[in-house]
């Protein structure tokens, strides 16, 4: 099974790539941008059975800064 | 008087920080590498700058759990004296030894020059020779340098009088237009609550030699080995 964990910088972090995708967006035309968060994506393969329990542990020991950045799990 | 400066996989700044040891102490210090899991017993323990792991993930986030890493922070909740600098830094951040992070510089370049820095307290063992209010000047060299910490943290830093170094202008003066990085208020460099561990991004060891610019980061280690037994 699969375990996808989605990781973005916490609100109120700056987050200076974002703003650089935003205003190349914006410089080529497409107006409807309004704020842009970059993130990543850190797919897992796992042993079936493996809960998000173990996956937080994971994303809070090493995988994510809580400090600056949230996650969101997903099993699949 | 023992110093060992810990070597990861992409360490690449250890041997500018052995120099500055020999150079303040006499005494040459000891390479370790990462996978070792017993230091003895350091005097002093140093996490020199590079790019452990390619900087992968996190720059410091891998490193932080090196087999050494165990040892290290054994060693931090002791008391020996800790200094990492630039990558070493990031990961005292990222084993939560020092608070805060840090992040991409707001520039999003790489930056490598001189800066100035000032020095907010002599209050410690590793800037009690710089002194408060006196500016050093040393280089840089890092792409995620920009330290952030939020209201909670900055509160506990500046409380505690744990704020090491602010960018600066060759006065002394802090803003906007000397934060390089985009650094929370300015921030190069800070201490642990008992002021036995300091981090900080700039590297002052390579500022103590006669063929450098300037030695002006040579007084820190003189502090700080001057200090220990």
């Amino acid at each position: 099974m699969k375990a996808t964990v989605h990781i973005t910088l916490k609100k109120g972090v700056l987050d200076p790539q974002g703003k650089a995708i935003g205003h190349a967006l914006h410089g080529m035309g497409f107006d409807e941008v309004g704020d842009v968060r970059q993130g990543k994506v850190i797919e897992l393969d796992v042993a079936d059975g493996t809960d998000e329990a173990r996956v937080k542990d994971m994303c809070e020991k090493l995988l994510a800064n809580p400090v600056i950045e949230d996650y969101e799990i997903k099993i699949a | 008087m023992k110093t060992s400066i810990i070597v990861f996989p992409g360490t690449n700044r250890e041997k500018d920080m052995a120099m500055a040891v020999e150079t303040a102490c006499g005494q040459a210090p000891e390479l370790v590498w990462h996978k070792e899991t017993n230091l003895g017993k350091p005097d002093l323990i140093i996490l020199p700058g590079g790019f452990s792991y390619g900087d992968y993930l996190r720059c410091g986030a891998m490193a932080a759990h090196s087999p050494i890493m165990k040892e290290v922070i054994a060693h931090a909740e002791r008391g020996t004296r800790i200094l990492g600098v630039c990558n070493g830094f990031q990961m005292l951040v990222e084993t939560r030894i020092l608070p805060g992070a840090l992040l991409k510089n707001k520039t999003l370049k790489f930056i490598c020059k001189h800066v100035h820095l000032k020095t907010e307290t002599g209050d410690n063992d590793f800037t009690r020779k710089l002194g408060k209010d006196s500016v050093i000047h040393v280089p840089v060299a890092h792409g995620d340098g920009n330290y952030f910490a939020n209201d909670e943290i900055m509160k506990e830093l500046e409380g505690e009088d744990r704020i090491a170094f602010r960018y600066c202008d060759e006065n002394g003066s802090v803003s906007d237009d000397t934060n390089i990085n985009g650094s929370t208020q300015n921030i190069a460099g800070i201490l642990n609550a008992r002021k036995t561990i300091l981090g900080m991004m700039p590297h002052p060891e390579n500022a103590t030699q006669d063929w450098q610019s300037n030695k002006s980061g040579l007084p820190l280690f003189e502090s700080i080995l001057g200090a220990l037994p």
